[in-house]
């Protein structure tokens, strides 16, 4: 098909539009991260001299990486990052073996209760995190635990205060069941009925034949619960006291209520976003993948 | 093989709704020297008669709801037909969109904070591009205006996520229904509301109602920027709730709040429920 002279330049103009309001918009949503990670460069003097102008948004003057040593010497935000790390990474990992199991057991195993179970997991969906924080509060202040007291195991109430009560709420996730529900039943049956009659189990089946053939699911699920758990915020500033187990975006609460140093607090927010956006950027396809695919439900 | 996640889920899910809906009509605090005992409905009682700040945090979180939900869906959509337009570049404005939505809402809300200040970067910017003719304020200083700053980031972090939920919907349209929609001399907005609009209804039902629900929550930008003040004007439900609750202890009056917050996202629920349901 030949594009009319006139069409060419009305196209050549329309694209020229959408060029521009792509770059407006660029601008929009970068100016403020741009201007944490050049304020966390600068002392807090500059900062506000330079609010003014462009020079909010270029690394000029007097630029170091005091505010960032500045934050450690204040903080144990070492800690505070092994911490998240260390919770996400649980999370994340057990997540994806518990639910893997469990959506393959609802997608691939016949027993009675499943349809029960699934639409319970279902129900789950809708519940979001908000309504039951508070309660939940309750109810893990009552709950048992052991301890290791001078070399003897003890009972105790009460998980406040420790990894568990960060960690164990968040590992089941009917979401990422139901994923991987869906992606299991894709894979064709027969496969499993040959398997079946060279003697394996349903956990070898599982192990040997489900997991091996879904790595996309995995990393979905993998993607769409890490953001969540490094996130983490309003649990752990109610469930979590002890400074040596806090979080980075608790830590950082209080770092920010505590100064009014915003050099710091800027090296303080730039030193935890780079990371995910760093792995944002490497992985992007898949982030964005992921986020298609949990949209899929609707 | 269910079992772990049957569990964990039961445990910390099931269990915790059920706690709620219980606790809510006790007077049940998290350390008391007197037992707790069911006081009824006095819990909802007062809410609704003898709490002006739960009023005022229900209104709130009805505004913010009102505002950001066709915002944010109209402006998600604009980006993403911006995005998915067959040109160079575009993979790269998608990432760039999309960046907000993974920083942290911590660190959003204490990087607008900052911004909001009186000599903050947005008032020496609106100053420099009205040539001084208008100063700004103190936004969050202001009850009349702090509501609509934490409306501004709240957006701007999160209409990246639904950008994407957008784009996937206008991917799954047939190529062939533009073809059609131009051969019959439809121009670009004949095209957007007869072909695009229609077959977007699924994913427009799903970008609603979980902008809705998300917006029904808002509680970190709260906690993070203005406490709920100032004088309650950012208040909000889930706010209130955890304030009443876990800050003030008062774990039976918390839950009732919360269970007002859940049923509310139940409405919405079975709102979509009704919306997706005539279609088959």
């Amino acid at each position: 098909m030949t594009v009319h002279p006139v069409e060419r330049v009305l196209r050549r103009r329309q694209r020229l539009w959408i060029y521009l309001a792509m770059a407006g918009l660029a601008v929009f949503f970068l100016f403020p991260l741009v201007f944490m990670f050049v304020s966390s460069l600068k002392p807090d003097g500059q900062i506000l001299s330079d609010v003014g102008g462009w020079r909010a948004f270029l690394p000029l003057g007097d630029i170091s990486f005091r505010n960032y040593s500045g934050v450690f010497d204040r903080v144990p935000v070492g800690r505070f990052l092994l911490n998240s790390l260390f919770v996400t990474t649980v999370i994340v990992g057990a997540g994806l073996v518990i639910n893997s199991m469990a959506g393959f057991a609802i997608s691939r195993l016949r027993w009675t209760g499943r349809g029960v179970v699934l639409s319970i997991i279902i129900a789950t969906l809708i519940v979001p995190f908000e309504t039951i924080a508070v309660p939940m509060v309750y109810w893990v202040s009552q709950l048992p635990t052991l301890l290791l007291q001078n070399g003897q195991l003890v009972y105790d109430f009460g998980w406040l205060d420790s990894y568990e009560v960060q960690i164990v709420p968040f590992i089941a996730n009917g979401f990422s069941v139901f994923l991987f529900a869906q992606y299991f039943s894709t894979i064709p049956t027969a496969i499993d009925e040959a398997a079946r009659i060279d003697g394996a189990g349903w956990f070898t089946i599982y192990r040997k034949i489900a997991v091996p053939l879904s790595g996309p699911a995995f990393a979905t699920v993998a993607i769409l619960t890490f953001l969540p758990a490094w996130n983490q915020y309003l649990w752990p500033s109610m469930v979590v006291q002890d400074e040596n187990l806090r979080p980075v975006m608790v830590g950082m609460q209080y770092f920010f209520q505590d100064n009014t140093a915003w050099g710091e607090i800027m090296a303080y927010t730039s030193m935890i976003t780079l990371p995910v956006l760093v792995v944002f950027l490497a992985f992007q396809r898949a982030f964005v993948s992921s986020v298609a695919a949990s949209g899929v439900k609707g | 093989m269910a079992a772990p996640a049957v569990l964990l889920l039961l445990a910390f899910l099931i269990v915790p709704v059920i706690l709620g809906f219980v606790l809510s009509f006790t007077n049940a605090r998290l350390i008391s020297p007197e037992p707790t005992s069911f006081t009824g409905v006095d819990n909802f009682v007062r809410a609704f008669t003898a709490d002006p700040t739960f009023f005022r945090s229900l209104l709130n979180t009805f505004a913010f709801a009102a505002v950001v939900v066709p915002v944010q869906a109209g402006f998600g959509l604009v980006l993403a037909i911006l995005v998915n337009q067959k040109i160079r570049g575009a993979v790269a404005f998608r990432v760039v969109f999309f960046i907000p939505v993974v920083t942290s809402i911590v660190v959003v809300s204490i990087l607008w904070k900052f911004m909001y200040q009186p000599d903050g970067l947005i008032n020496s910017f609106i100053d420099s591009i009205t040539f001084g003719a208008w100063q700004g304020t103190a936004w969050l200083n202001n009850p009349s205006t702090a509501l609509t700053a934490i409306i501004v980031l709240s957006i701007w972090q999160a209409v990246g996520f639904h950008m994407l939920i957008w784009l996937s919907g206008l991917q799954t349209i047939p190529g062939e229904l533009y073809e059609a929609a131009r051969i019959d001399g439809a121009g670009s907005w004949r095209q957007f509301r007869d072909v695009t609009w229609p077959c977007l209804r699924p994913t427009r039902v799903f970008v609603l109602i979980t902008i809705t629900i998300a917006a029904l929550g808002l509680f970190v930008q709260i906690d993070v920027m203005t406490q709920g003040g100032p004088v309650d004007s950012t208040s909000t439900l889930v706010y209130h709730a955890v304030r009443m609750g876990y800050r003030q202890q008062q774990i039976g009056y918390g839950s009732a709040l919360s269970l007002v917050f859940f049923v509310l996202v139940l409405i919405v629920a079975l709102v979509q429920r009704f919306l997706t349901r005539d279609k088959d």
